[in-house]
């Protein structure tokens, strides 16, 4: 129930601002990974009753997991596909590679901040995604050995995208970094790699907010 | 009710000393929560902590009559409690689970701040009980008492400063722990008292403190969600080098497993791993990288490949000057795009010994490669002096990226960014020569389009017919580079940057001549704001798009050097309302902080300070509408005026840290001597504070016309000769600033004493509250207004006080 309310919520939010983004719904499989993905488990006990809000939560190591309504907008602008194969750099407590595992046929995470990477492995594993593997380590040299990968997923910090990241990317599939600070996602990057290997990025504000540059 | 004088003379020395641990203890606050915080939640937290010294007057107020009998112990107590409390306020505040990044999710998070906000009041409140005991004890001496209580806070200010380059800032706790325990000793032999072994008590437990406290304790404990905290979590991460100044707290990280790999932007085309980098870190925030240089340049080709690499694809060989060089980045790039010369300029000598000394090898001798000149200096004041003319002048990417996209430096000021910055770099080019500012891109559009209406306004300015002709824009995917030339852009060159960003797939967002469907091809936003927003900038109708904007992007003065500020009212109510989509990211979060701080700062005067004495039975002591007026007012202006000129006087000396020591020291040293001159025109005052205020007024409004011309005319003076002007300027205004509290408080004394320590409530509260509110009041309207509008203070001040003492006097 609380997450049948969480998902109507960011469904609402997502209407909301449908005529700026000209987007007004989310795909029915992320719907669904969102509803059945139980957050409580990827946030600290003593924050499991805010879990279905809308809001991010910290999750220890000065890392946090994202607001509800930003994980949904990110895996919709992936416009994954079933049998899609996912790399995703920056694990967190695994709530994203969960929501992804729910889509996709596969998913390789790495977490570059130990202790919490491996809590994410066992979570993942006690909670039956068999299909989630979890890496620590350096995320920037991607996973080569299963690489490509039809989506990326990048929510750790870089000042860069590692150019063996984009290599990594299948031509036509779609890289996708949050920007920003803690707790404030500011807007979404993605990058998309064309079938002759060149890329593009767009730059995504969520928010329905308008600058205007009228005047002239 | 009148006290028979138990003691000879105020404790002079002790005053002087307590008033110095006091200031030097803000001023060290300042420091140490920049390390745990941001230095903006450390302003706040800092002012909040000073309303405990006007509740101190309230305490004075409600006890006083149990207090008289044991003047002497209550005193000496205070000044322990002061010691004592210095460093367990600041421990005990680490201790509360403050996280101002979740202040908008999390409610709990106003809770732990007011009760950070308790704690760090204790050591202020027991500091001004000590001070205002004084006060009320002694009125008629208040001229005196002043005199060593700014003495002291000058002494403080300044002499904090110098013990930071000595010692790590939480040691400083340590040797303030020991001066206000000495403060206690001395008071104890100044005021004659009994039994001796007080004395002994406070010089055993300075000698305890400073021989048993474990270094341990007195650790700081940054937030972990500052960078440094972050970077330390990653395995392989540790500390090789801490330095610390006044300036900040350098720590430098070295990752043998998973390097830095710092490359702010780079091309999405490229395929350049930078080389191995350390981690360098200021107050817990960056990292700004030291790339290791080998002497080869192969290895740096990933500099090519930022956006702020374009000036070089323009000039041939420059003679290139790097404000803001860090440990190098920019000075590479400039290497590896073969700089005839490079005059790097870098305000934090720590900084630069790291490159020069402790990682001399891993830099490869970066400063002191042929054609490197390195340069401790303020980035503006360097280019004032500086009599070279230069093909390309390059401010570097200083701040850090999360800080730049938290909208945490809306409240700073800065000096680099303004019109007259411009102006003066422009000036300082060869007739073709290029200005690259390189900022973070920011969506929607904040600094990127500041800096071009900046650049815009620079030109116009200076006379430029066309300043569109002079303006190129390009951005990546998270940075933009702006440039200003000289002269108007060739063919060849708009030819050379379409070909740069070309083959990095970066943006053009600006060029003379550029087509709309040339904005907007690689790194797409919904629709070319960047473009719209320079066109509109060079257009008749940009004061209608500076109005229209969501954000605050009007240029950036050196009288209102607010460049990070981007608030506007209408625009944070549409983002409230948008929060639940993430709206409130995008807020330019410093002002509305101000805003709370000043709110915060009106609330806790009334209800700390105010309320109590309101329903206590001290009302009877209430003093008349003109007393209460005339501190208040005084205690403002001081304020107004204190900030105001700092700021201008900033400009002249600067270097911030030094031009703020030495101005707020010449403005206390001075304002002392007033206060003696007051105490020695005992009995006159009145006719005495008019005359003040006349004279300041005269002066503040004659520096306001004439201090730009002087400045501008005397920049290339030596520091030396430029601090004693600064201080001879200073002087006579700070004279008569000194003289309307002393005198009001003796008057008091002659006439109310009861009502002393609500003066000295009201004025507490009046200091804290104006100091926020000049720098809220200079954001909007300038500093030269707000110098203005203390003229009109004090001018108020003097006429309440003529109301006072014809209604007070028996």
């Amino acid at each position: 129930m609380l997450r049948q309310n969480m998902v109507e919520e960011v469904l609402a939010e997502v209407a909301a601002s449908s005529p700026y983004s000209g987007r007004d719904t989310l795909s029915p499989a992320v719907i669904t990974a969102m509803k059945k993905v139980e957050r409580h488990h990827f946030v600290p006990t003593w924050l499991a009753m805010f879990a279905y809000l809308n809001r991010p939560l910290p999750i220890g190591y000065g890392q946090t997991i994202s607001q509800p309504l930003i994980v949904a907008l990110m895996t919709d602008l992936l416009q994954l596909k079933e049998g899609d194969k996912v790399l995703e750099i920056g694990t967190g407590s695994g709530y994203q590679a969960a929501v992804l595992a729910e889509i996709v046929k596969s998913v390789y995470s790495i977490e570059i901040i130990e202790p919490l990477g491996k809590e994410a492995a066992e979570r993942l594993k006690s909670l039956g995604y068999g299909n989630v593997e979890v890496r620590l380590g350096d995320g920037y040299y991607g996973w080569p050995e299963t690489a490509p990968f039809d989506a990326i997923i990048v929510t750790a910090a870089a000042s860069h995208v590692p150019p063996p990241l984009l290599k990594q990317l299948k031509p036509g599939g779609r890289m996708l970094i949050p920007l920003g600070a803690h707790f404030m996602t500011q807007y979404l990057m993605v990058v998309e790699k064309q079938a002759d290997g060149s890329v593009t990025s767009r730059q995504i504000v969520p928010v329905s907010f308008v600058p205007l540059t009228g005047g002239h | 009710m009148r006290l028979s004088m138990a003691v000879p003379r105020p404790p002079f020395i002790a005053i002087g000393l307590l008033s110095a641990c006091i200031l030097a203890y803000e001023v060290l606050l300042t420091r140490l929560f920049s390390m745990v915080l941001w230095h903006h939640f450390a302003y706040m937290i800092i002012s909040a902590a000073m309303l405990g010294y006007g509740a101190s007057g309230t305490a004075l107020t409600l006890l006083k009559e149990k207090i008289a009998p044991h003047f002497g112990r209550v005193y000496v107590m205070a000044a322990m409690a002061l010691a004592v409390l210095m460093p367990v306020a600041f421990m005990l505040a680490q201790q509360v689970p403050f996280n101002p990044l979740e202040l908008l999710w999390d409610k709990t998070q106003i809770a732990k701040l007011l009760a950070v906000y308790l704690l760090m009041m204790l050591p202020f409140f027991c500091g001004g009980l000590g001070i205002g005991l004084v006060f009320w004890y002694f009125g008629r001496e208040a001229g005196r008492i002043y005199a060593c209580d700014i003495l002291g806070a000058g002494a403080g200010s300044l002499g904090v400063i110098g013990v930071l380059f000595l010692v790590p800032p939480p040691m400083v706790l340590l040797v303030l722990t020991l001066l206000a325990l000495l403060a206690a000793a001395i008071a104890s032999i100044e005021l004659k008292m009994r039994p001796r072994w007080l004395m002994g008590m406070c010089l055993g437990l300075a000698l305890l403190a400073a021989v048993a406290l474990p270094g341990a304790w007195l650790q700081v404990q940054p937030s972990v969600y500052k960078d440094l905290s972050q970077t330390l979590n990653i395995a392989g991460a540790r500390v090789i080098e801490e330095r610390s100044s006044p300036l900040g707290q350098i720590t430098v990280v070295e990752n043998g497993r998973i390097p830095f790999r710092h490359a702010p932007g780079m091309s999405l085309n490229a395929t350049d791993e930078p080389p191995p980098q350390l981690g360098v870190f200021v107050d817990g925030d960056g990292p700004a990288v030291l790339t290791r240089f080998d002497g080869r340049l192969a290895p740096l080709a990933y500099l090519d490949q930022l956006t702020s690499a374009l000036p070089y694809h323009l000039l041939q060989r420059p003679h290139v000057l790097v404000l803001g060089a860090g440990a190098g980045s920019d000075v590479l790039q400039a290497l590896y795009h073969s700089a005839r010369e490079i005059d790097a300029v870098e305000l934090d000598r720590n900084i630069i010994d790291l490159v020069r000394q402790r990682f001399h090898d891993f830099a490869g001798d970066l400063y002191g490669q042929p054609g490197v000149q390195v340069h401790a200096a303020e980035a503006r004041g360097f280019v004032n002096t500086s009599q070279e003319r230069y093909d390309l002048i390059q401010v570097a990417l200083l701040d850090s990226f999360g800080i730049a996209a938290a909208g945490l430096y809306g409240l700073s000021e800065s000096y680099l960014y303004t019109v007259e910055a411009l102006q003066t770099y422009l000036s300082r080019l060869t007739p073709d020569g290029i200005l690259a500012v390189t900022r973070w891109l920011t969506l929607p559009p904040r600094d990127a389009l500041k800096l071009f209406a900046t650049a815009v306004s620079a030109l116009e300015r200076d006379g430029v017919p066309n300043p569109a002709a002079r303006l190129v824009m390009i951005r990546g995917w998270k940075t933009v580079t702006l440039l200003v030339k000289n002269s108007d852009f060739t063919p060849q060159e708009i030819a050379a940057i379409k070909q740069f960003s070309r083959t990095r797939s970066f943006d053009l967002a600006y060029y003379p001549g550029m087509r709309a469907d040339e904005a907007n091809r690689y790194n797409l936003l919904q629709q070319p704001y960047f473009f719209e927003g320079a066109v509109a900038l060079l257009s008749p109708q940009r004061q209608t798009f500076l109005d229209r904007y969501k954000f605050y992007i009007e240029p950036a003065t050196d009288d209102r050097p607010h460049f990070f500020r981007f608030f506007k009212w209408n625009a944070a109510a549409e983002l409230f309302s948008l929060r639940a989509q993430g709206g409130m990211p995008l807020l330019d979060w410093s002002y509305p902080l101000l805003v709370a701080t000043l709110l915060q700062a009106f609330a806790a005067s009334v209800v700390l300070i105010l309320a109590p004495l309101a329903v206590s039975r001290c009302r009877r002591s209430l003093p008349s509408a003109q007393v209460a007026l005339y501190f208040l007012a005084i205690g403002l202006a001081f304020m107004f005026m204190e900030i105001a000129f700092i700021q201008k006087f900033v400009l002249f000396l600067s270097h911030p840290l030094y031009a703020v020591a030495t101005v707020l020291c010449a403005f206390l040293v001075f304002a002392a001597a007033g206060s003696w001159l007051a105490g020695r025109w005992q009995g006159t005052g009145s006719r005495h504070v008019a005359l003040a205020v006349m004279v300041l007024g005269a002066l503040a409004l004659l520096y306001l016309a004439l201090l730009p011309g002087l400045f501008r005319a005397l920049i290339h003076l030596p520091d030396a000769a430029k601090i004693a002007i600064s201080v001879m300027l200073i002087a006579p205004l700070a004279v008569c600033m000194g003289i309307p509290f002393p005198t009001g408080m003796m008057r008091l004394a002659d006439t109310a004493q009861d009502s002393i320590p609500w003066a000295w409530a009201i004025n507490g509260c009046a200091s804290v509250v104006g100091a926020v509110l000049a720098t809220l009041l200079a954001i909007h309207l300038g500093f030269s207004v707000v110098i203005l509008l203390a003229v009109l203070i004090y001018g108020l001040a003097c006429a309440a006080l003529r109301g006072f003492a014809c209604a007070v006097r028996p």
